[in-house]
């Protein structure tokens, strides 16, 4: 009776603590049928998608670690990866060679931008999500000031084919046709009509298992003391903001580099809205996966991409269905979006404050036993 | 140079002041390898500031340091951080946890002392980017646990262990450093039941065995008695009494802890009236205030009294008013002039003519970043709605009757200020502590908690507070509460003292009693 | 000589004191703004009219700004959520339209029928706040953009029939930009406008649009003065002692929040007579933060605000958005303006947000 009783419990907790995931899987079920979209169809769109995300996701991972929370400020990152991609995209250099380049250039324009958004983030103590948030913006107008006016005149730009007509700056779209899809299609094999990019997967993996080794190295485990409490590592001799800024410069080079694998799957990318929204569509991603603000791993990065693009593929001809309009799939995927981050968000404040009235109880509850005991 | 004769540690006429107030004096004593020393005294006596001295926390150092000299194996040393203490082979076990909730307890046991294992990336990006020798970790935390001598969990996720175990952990920490040589507990048994108590006692002997000198901070006397070698007695910054263990006994104790030597200053007019009418009863109050936790307490507050409450810190003294006050979730039952009175709900009780003079001053007392006149007018406001205006359909602040108020509470408190505008931030402890009361005046009440009154404040300042409240209770009849650390300090102003110990009143006694009747209350329930 | 050294000394650390309280990047601010309207005459853009501009602006934005002020009162700190507010403005201006009401009834209405929306809105959205006590801003903006997103699928889905508003060729779903020409647009502006061109100067000020701000700024200054608005500043400044004197903490917080909304709502109707438009959809989607960065310019922080930095904050911000793009046109012919606006406005969000005294929160 006792252990059906708990059994039943576990349960119910574990419906709880997965609602997100199983929220989401009740929408792909309803949604998949009524989009009339082919197995195989969304079989590839969710293999494009996966090798096209996953890895931008993954440099959330190593801010959650250092508690942090959810790294808004990855668009940093982002624009690290696309002024990379601009410069080899004029000097012509395509293919893998190009990519790889477009990665080295990000990576000292990442570490910089990682370092003072750590240093600024050290100084928001408790409130990290709102300020890296505020921060993707600021950097944003930096990131406008060097592309739109100091790309041409200081940064030398040879190919007016980038350039707007006016002489400076980059035009509103980068082609990067000449390696889309390079890493992609270096290693494809088809599996019943699905592409299976083998070497972004290969590349994703390898990500992971960095991760998985960072985890186990001193600085992995320092990040994961300092997370759960500044001020106990701080007597332990940890060099909290050290420690902090680090975590926050990893993710921003993981970031870029997601970023530039990112874009060599679409092959162009609009110049100044590219980073705009990714930072959003991760997070978002990523928590449908089951994460939370202050705890996630590899899997909720897989089964969140699986999901969440799910729903972005079906959500428009679901819509058309149910509505008779595309746009209402088109915006109820946005609001799903923020609706998910906002719920995990609350999640996350209102457990800060839960577990206080249960002392409380227990106090009450002892001194009923003391009562029964003298009587 | 090392000199085999001296003993391990060696304390010479260690002095310190705060701003001036000397809060230790001329503290000699020696500690030898093996020994355990137990160190008693009341909340203030100094032992904490002096275990601060010798682990060379910040705090000392930003307050203008100390004086006299600490000498470990016959040589001078001085510790600029805690970590110069540790390389020395000085280990702390705080009081509160310093445990990472996420952690295993070996991976706390090792927390930033990981034995590593090189790799290719280590060598480029530098140590940081060794990987963690998991079995070597085990081992020494298994040889740590073994040291202590009690059975842990090493693998048990700290969040999900009890208490006791998480205390065990921090101890087993300090010994998994090889180079300890001595060890502080402060309080260590406070948190613990009786069978890990205990068992650390045991543990305590197993170490002291081995070679390391312990001192043990605790209010449990029958610890003391039971685990060291000697009791070092401390009182108002002084060594009262450095004795063997074995020749002494828990009254002895006490009496060295409280006795005062000159008990001229008791209240001079006590007044306890045994007709007075009951104006507040208390029944089964209990209240979650952490680290101040309240059990079952029953207690009658006369009409027209001053009532102390005293105790250790810690045993719950501060709980009983935020608990009544409804500052910190309680239950029970408090009926107050023949009326119950709703618990967590600060404004019933304001309501019904009650007020509380906060000890978190900072925190709860005041508001820092408004002006004084904010601050006094402000309850009063809002509770009985003085000090505003109709006009204009509105009922607005009447500026100029919250200025007047205030500038009447000044004169009196004599508060030291620039003007009634000033922010309540920029004034000193004292002043901050005059414009509470005066907050808790202008409220007008029948009845008031003041709680520690005088807790950071100058001398001077402490007098004026005492005698301000003195003079309310006497001239107006308001009954008043008083909680306060310092016995001395409620046996001159209080009519009747209760002592809470271990969450429950141990026992209430007319001021003129001796100090050591008080004390003996005061260690009685200790948990 | 010794004389000469301390009031030396002193001229500094009355500098460093003026730093201090006003923040360096207020000076460096309101100096940019001093420099675009000395340089304006010098690279031939008109006075007049650039002033002109500025107050039409500032006649525009200021209630949204002004919507900051309850809630950083009452310790909810920066409204990032204001989307909410505007969304019920929204719904009120669409709906006095859908029921035919036109001219100044249509105003009237709009912010009558917006009312019990930003009350309903305002209260789930101060419950929710309560709820979270501390991380406040960040959900606050995912709410607002839920809100905004969540209002997306209204507009399409909602029985909307007016022939002004939906689109033509459908006949159902809101079109994403609506005229306001017949119903209130410039309607409190051309209230006693003073218009000066009549004499050659090319200065119009829309005397109706201020005269509005003006008494709900009165309003809120007043409102902070009662006993209920005094509750709500102490409950901002320390909730501990506001909950130790009896105050009931959440209920100010609440009440706070709704004006907040309320405001918001008003604001973004103000915001459409003068703009003449409604803009539907994504378009409330950014219009927390430049509020949130004029109040902070204006020298609020994080836990304090007041009228005046209401007033000097939305003057400065939206003098440099309307100055920059003319002056820096006319003298580099370079349009850095967004640029600008952007570095500036989330510069100075950034400075509030990681100043070291603001305390806990």
């Amino acid at each position: 009776m006792n252990n059906l009783l708990n059994k039943k419990v576990s349960v119910l907790d574990l419906i709880r603590n997965n609602s997100v995931p199983l929220m989401f899987i009740l929408i792909c079920a309803i949604f998949i049928p009524l989009s009339g979209f082919s197995g195989s169809y969304l079989l590839n769109e969710i293999m494009t998608r996966l090798g096209r995300n996953a890895f931008l996701i993954l440099s959330l991972l190593i801010p959650i670690m250092a508690g942090m929370g959810l790294n808004f400020g990855m668009t940093l990152g982002a624009m690290a990866g696309e002024i990379g991609l601009i410069l080899v995209a004029d000097w012509q250099i395509w293919g893998i060679p190009g990519l790889i380049l477009a990665a080295i250039i990000s990576i000292p324009i990442s570490i910089l931008l990682g370092l003072m958004c750590g240093k600024l983030l050290n100084r928001a103590k408790g409130r990290e999500m709102i300020t890296s948030y505020i921060i993707s913006f600021f950097v944003n107008g930096l990131y406008q000031l060097v592309v739109l006016y100091m790309m041409g005149p200081i940064i030398p730009i040879a190919h007016n084919t980038l350039k707007l007509p006016r002489g400076y700056g980059i035009r509103n779209t980068v082609s990067l046709l000449p390696m889309r899809q390079s890493i992609d299609n270096a290693l494809a094999i088809y599996v019943g009509g699905v592409k299976i990019p083998v070497l972004t997967l290969i590349i994703i993996a390898l990500a992971c298992l960095f991760i998985i080794w960072f985890r186990k190295t001193k600085l992995g485990q320092d990040m994961r003391a300092v997370g759960q409490d500044m001020e106990v590592a701080r007597d332990a001799g940890i060099n909290v903001e050290r420690t902090r800024i680090i975590s926050m410069v990893i993710s921003t080079v993981f970031a870029g580099f997601g970023m530039i694998i990112y874009l060599q799957n679409l092959g162009n990318f609009p110049t100044y809205s590219a980073h705009t929204n990714v930072g959003m569509f991760c997070i978002a991603a990523l928590l449908v996966g089951g994460a939370s603000v202050e705890k996630a791993s590899i899997g909720n990065v897989f089964l969140g991409v699986i999901l969440f693009h799910t729903m972005f593929i079906v959500a428009p001809s679901a819509g058309t269905k149910i509505a008779g309009d595309s746009m209402i799939g088109e915006y109820f995927r946005v609001f799903v979006s923020y609706a998910v981050i906002t719920v995990a968000l609350v999640m996350y404040e209102a457990k800060k404050r839960k577990s206080q009235s249960l002392m409380g109880q227990m106090l009450a509850q002892a001194q009923k036993d003391e009562e029964g005991k003298a009587e | 140079m090392e000199n085999k004769n001296a003993p391990l540690l060696e304390m010479r006429n260690i002095k310190k002041g705060f701003f001036g107030n000397q809060v230790l004096t001329d503290i000699n004593f020696t500690l030898n390898e093996g020994e355990v020393l137990g160190l008693v005294g009341e909340n203030g006596a100094g032992k904490s500031t002096l275990m601060k001295i010798l682990f060379g926390m910040d705090v000392i150092r930003e307050t203008g340091g100390y004086e006299g000299d600490i000498l470990i194996n016959g040589e001078k040393v001085e510790f600029a951080t805690p970590f110069d203490a540790l390389k020395a082979g000085i280990g702390m076990v705080h009081q509160e946890f310093s445990l990472i909730p996420g952690f295993t307890a070996t991976e706390n046991i090792l927390l930033n002392r990981e034995p590593k294992k090189k790799n290719v990336i280590s060598e480029v990006f530098g140590d940081r980017m060794d990987t963690l020798d998991y079995k070597e970790m085990d081992e020494r935390a298994k040889r740590a646990i073994e040291k202590m001598g009690v059975e842990i969990d090493a693998k048990m996720v700290i969040s999900s262990m009890p208490v006791g175990h998480k205390q065990f952990t921090e101890i087993a920490r300090e010994l998994s450093k090889e180079n300890l040589k001595l060890l502080i507990l402060d309080e260590p048994t406070a948190v613990l039941t009786e069978k890990e108590a205990e068992a650390l006692l045991d543990s305590i002997r197993g170490m002291a065995a081995r070679g390391i000198a312990v001192i043990f901070i605790t209010h449990r006397l029958h610890e003391i008695l039971t685990v060291c070698d000697k009791v070092v007695i401390m009182r108002d910054g002084y060594v009262v009494k450095d004795t063997p263990a074995k020749e002494t006994d828990v009254t002895d104790i006490t009496k060295w802890m409280v006795g005062r030597s000159v008990s001229a200053n008791v209240s001079q007019d006590i007044k306890i009236n045994p007709d007075a009418r009951t104006i507040m009863s208390i029944r089964k109050l209990w209240v979650d205030m952490p680290g101040e936790i309240v059990r079952n307490v029953n207690l009658d507050i006369k009409e027209g009294e001053i009532l102390g409450i005293g105790g250790l810190a810690g045993q719950g003294k501060l709980g009983i008013p935020n608990g009544i006050m409804g500052l910190y979730e309680a239950g029970g039952t408090v009926e107050f002039d023949g009326k119950p009175i709703a618990l967590n709900s600060p404004r019933k009780c304001l309501d019904a003519s009650l007020a509380f003079v906060s000890e978190d001053r900072r925190g709860v007392g005041l508001l820092l970043d408004e002006s004084l006149e904010w601050n006094v007018a402000f309850p009063a406001m809002q509770i009985h709605n003085k000090f505003l205006k109709k006009c204009l359909f509105f009922t607005w602040r009447d500026e100029k009757a919250i200025h007047d108020v205030t500038q009447k509470y000044i004169d009196e408190l004599q508060i030291k200020c620039t003007s009634s505008l000033q922010k309540a931030r920029e004034l000193s402890g004292g002043n901050q502590q005059k414009v509470c009361l005066a907050k808790a005046f202008a409220l007008e009440p029948r009845f008031l908690f003041v709680s520690e009154p005088t807790r950071g404040i100058d001398v001077g300042a402490k007098a004026l507070v005492l005698e301000a409240l003195k003079k309310f209770n006497r001239e107006s009849g308001i009954t008043v509460v008083m909680i306060s650390s310092e016995l001395e300090e409620l046996r001159m102003t209080c009519d009747r003292i209760a002592i809470v110990s271990g969450g429950r009143i141990a026992g209430i006694l007319p001021a003129d009693h001796s100090s050591e009747e008080f004390g003996m209350l005061m260690v009685s329930q200790v948990k | 000589m010794g004389k000469q050294i301390t009031t030396s000394l002193g001229n500094k650390t009355r500098f460093r004191q003026l730093v201090d309280s006003f923040g360096l990047p207020r000076i460096i601010i309101t100096g940019f703004l001093l420099l675009l309207f000395i340089s304006a005459p010098i690279v031939g853009a008109d006075f007049a009219t650039q002033l002109t501009n500025t107050i039409n602006r500032f006649s525009w934005n200021a209630v949204l700004v002004l919507a900051m002020v309850p809630m950083i009162h009452s310790g909810c700190g920066l409204n990032f959520g204001l989307p909410l507010g505007i969304v019920s403005g929204l719904l009120g201006a669409t709906l006095s339209i859908e029921l035919g009401f036109t001219g100044a009834m249509s105003f009237v209405m709009a912010i009558v029928i917006s009312t019990p929306f930003a009350l309903l809105f305002g209260g789930g959205y101060g419950w929710l706040l309560n709820k979270i006590k501390g991380g406040e801003m960040m959900i606050a903006t995912y709410v607002g953009f839920s809100a905004v997103s969540f209002m997306c699928m209204m507009w399409l889905l909602l029985p909307y029939h007016s022939p002004t508003m939906v689109w033509g060729f459908a006949g159902t779903g809101l079109r994403t930009v609506i005229s306001l020409e017949g119903f209130y647009d410039q309607l409190l502006a051309n209230f006693l406008k003073i218009d000066l061109s009549s004499i050659g100067i090319n200065l119009v000020i829309p005397t109706g649009s201020l005269l509005v701000f003006a008494l709900l700024a009165l309003a809120m200054w007043a409102f902070l003065h009662t006993k209920t608005g005094t509750a709500m500043t102490a409950v901002g400044s320390n909730p501990a002692f506001a909950k130790a004197a009896g105050i009931n903490v959440d209920k100010m917080r609440l009440i706070s929040v709704i004006m907040s909304t309320w405001l918001g709502a008003v604001g973004i109707l103000i915001y459409e007579q003068g703009f003449g438009f409604i803009q539907l959809y994504m378009g409330p989607f950014w219009m927390a933060l430049p509020a949130v960065s004029a109040i902070l310019i204006g020298g609020a922080s994080v836990n304090k605000a007041s009228i005046p930095n209401v007033i000097i904050g939305t003057f400065l911000f939206q003098g440099i958005v309307t100055m920059t793009p003319t002056v820096m046109n006319s003298a580099f012919h370079m349009d850095m303006s967004e640029v600008i606006r952007v570095i500036v406005s989330q510069g100075m969000i950034l400075y509030a947000l990681t100043r070291k005294t603001e305390g806990g929160r």
